[in-house]
């Protein structure tokens, strides 16, 4: 299980990579082998929203399930991964890469406090196996 | 009857849950109320209950007894036997939808088959396995453009034209959401145009619905309304009667992103009401939206064609309350009916049969409107059906029409108090000339009596 030091993370398998006071966020190689083949992509927020934390920003859909995506901190859509729809496998082959969804100004950077490092992530995983 | 328990298994779950008799089970229900008496009939045998519900059937009055001129979104057409004998064979006869692929080939091909037959006659792009009836599809519409625009655009604007029972599911399914029902609040008069709509239409409307032939019969060209709504950044749905499509163009031509129909015309009996078939098409792009099942086409593992449920996490099993809406199913068996008699007729046979419709009915509107006191209400395009305005209630009309084995036309002041004395009649194929003549001789002859009544 790949779990990137550089990154925060949610209990509900997000990821956010925070550069400055801005975020990527997308979902994790963990949650993307729950999923398994991913076959939809939908950002379902534009650009210029304000989205509080806990807020659905994307939906995606396997083969066998779907999951709703959830912003890991509050803040303003900056940009969203307009590529990401049409190569929805890209979640599988590089979920902290290519398949990140939304990119935030953030609002509240001591939202950041709130979220996992990768060791308190691992542990977590490993407490649901 | 059938108890699948023996004596022994009752005894032994009695003793499992710890009392003494299946009584004992009751005793929370007030003991006065416990095992009152039910004052039933004694039992009657099988020969004796057969004989009875004959008696009681032979009450009915069917259109195998009268000759039909009721229409108003359910219509009497002739179906060839070979549809009941294909729907009754052992592999189709059931109403369940198939879950498994590997023991369901034959019903899911019927269903692909049904899908593919519904975007060919509507001009659309996907088609799923059907609805419950055309009330229920139109209503679907609304939530899958509802859920298109995640709950940001919440006003649904409807046609007056469009069916009464249709915009009153509507409001039933939509009660207590923030969906706000407009457009169809003001009175009703003979011009078909969407003037009316064209102001309702702006950045809060998600769906504009209109019928086509509507309500009234009226054929109208909706391509000026398609773009407007589309300039708005919103969707259009028309529902239809497929039947007229054999004639008419198909709503995909002339921009509609849905396109919902009551499926009864297309070989399904009457039967007081249903069950019916409700008909739902819609754009590509629209498809993860849409509610309900999707047959598709593949391959197996070894390569050959094979049909499968597909695009299932639109579902609200797996999507819960995130999902479009809460239909998982479709009507399998009626949907077959549908596809037995879009194959049999084919594309020259359904034009054929709405050929029947429309000239009949333009013949029986030319003699009606030529009766003293009566007149046609609309000068626009028609299908076949009209509306004609009458000299008289048109309760007492048909009351005295049913009397000569005639089933009159629908009353429409019973949804539209501005159209008291206004009826709505309905031709098809199973009308014949000498029936239509019938009709006239008899309104004239009506006519005379009341008029020497007063």
């Amino acid at each position: 299980m790949n779990i990137p030091s550089s990154l925060k993370y949610t209990p509900n398998d997000e990821w956010i990579l925070v550069e400055g006071n801005t975020g990527k966020v997308g979902i994790t190689d963990y949650a993307q082998n729950q999923l398994s083949d991913i076959v939809y992509v939908e950002v379902v927020v534009s650009v210029g929203e304000t989205l509080k934390k806990g807020d659905a920003c994307a939906t995606l859909e396997s083969v066998k399930a779907a999951a709703d995506v959830y912003m890991p901190v509050s803040g303003i859509i900056i940009a969203v991964n307009e590529a990401l729809p049409d190569s929805p496998e890209k979640v599988n082959s590089d979920p902290y890469g290519e398949a990140w969804m939304v990119k935030v100004e953030l609002s509240d950077a001591s939202q950041l406090d709130e979220l996992l490092d990768s060791t308190g992530y691992e542990k977590l995983l490993a407490e649901k196996e | 009857m059938y108890i699948p328990h023996t004596k022994e298994d009752r005894e032994a779950m009695l003793q499992t849950v710890g009392v003494k008799r299946i009584e004992d089970l009751f005793q929370v229900v007030p003991a006065a109320h416990r095992f009152p008496e039910l004052k039933l009939p004694s039992a009657l045998t099988e020969m004796e209950v057969m004989s009875e519900m004959k008696d009681i059937a032979a009450a009915n009055e069917s259109v195998q007894d009268l000759v039909c001129f009721l229409g108003a979104g359910a219509y009497n057409h002739y179906i060839p036997p070979v549809v009941d004998a294909i729907l009754r064979r052992g592999e189709f006869y059931t109403a369940y939808t198939p879950y498994q692929p590997e023991i369901s080939q034959g019903t899911l091909q019927a269903i692909f088959d049904y899908q593919s037959l519904v975007t060919a006659l509507t001009g659309m792009e996907v088609s799923n396995a059907s609805h419950y009836d055309g009330a229920t599809a139109v209503a679907e519409a609304v939530s899958m453009a509802y859920a298109n625009f995640r709950g940001k655009r919440n006003k649904v604007v409807l046609s007056s034209g469009l069916h009464p029972h249709y915009r009153e599911t509507i409001r039933t399914y939509n009660q207590g959401t923030s969906i706000v029902i407009t457009g169809d609040l003001g009175k009703v008069g003979p011009d078909a145009g969407t003037g009316s709509l064209l102001p309702l239409i702006d950045q809060d409307t998600a769906l504009v619905i209109v019928q086509y032939p509507d309500f009234f019969g009226r054929i109208t060209d909706f391509s000026s309304l398609a773009e407007a709504v589309h300039v708005a950044g919103a969707l259009l749905a028309v529902a239809v009667n497929p039947l007229s499509l054999g004639l008419l163009k198909p709503p995909g031509d002339f921009g509609a992103d849905i396109v919902t129909a009551e499926g009864q015309p297309l070989g399904i009996p009457l039967s007081y009401g249903g069950p019916y078939l409700g008909i739902f098409a819609t754009r590509k792009d629209y498809a993860r939206k849409m509610a309900g099942r999707l047959v598709g086409e593949t391959v197996d593992n070894r390569g050959q064609r094979a049909y499968v449920l597909t695009l299932t996490a639109r579902e609200q099993h797996i999507r819960r309350e995130k999902a479009t809406s809460n239909i998982c199913t479709n009507q399998a068996l009626i949907a077959l009916a549908a596809t037995v008699y879009m194959s049999l007729l084919g594309k020259q046979g359904l034009k054929e049969v709405a050929e029947l419709c429309y000239h009949k009915a333009h013949y029986a509107a030319n003699k009606i409107s030529g009766i003293p006191g009566f007149s046609l209400w609309s000068k626009e395009p028609f299908f076949n059906e009209f509306v004609v305005r009458c000299p008289s209630p048109v309760s007492e009309i048909n009351e005295y029409l049913l009397d000569e084995g005639i089933l009159g036309g629908y009353d429409l002041g019973q949804d539209y108090p501005e159209l008291e004395n206004h009826m709505l009649l309905a031709l098809t194929e199973m009308n014949s000339k000498a029936d239509i003549d019938f009709l006239v001789d008899l309104l004239t002859e009506q006519e005379t009596l009341e008029e020497s009544d007063d």
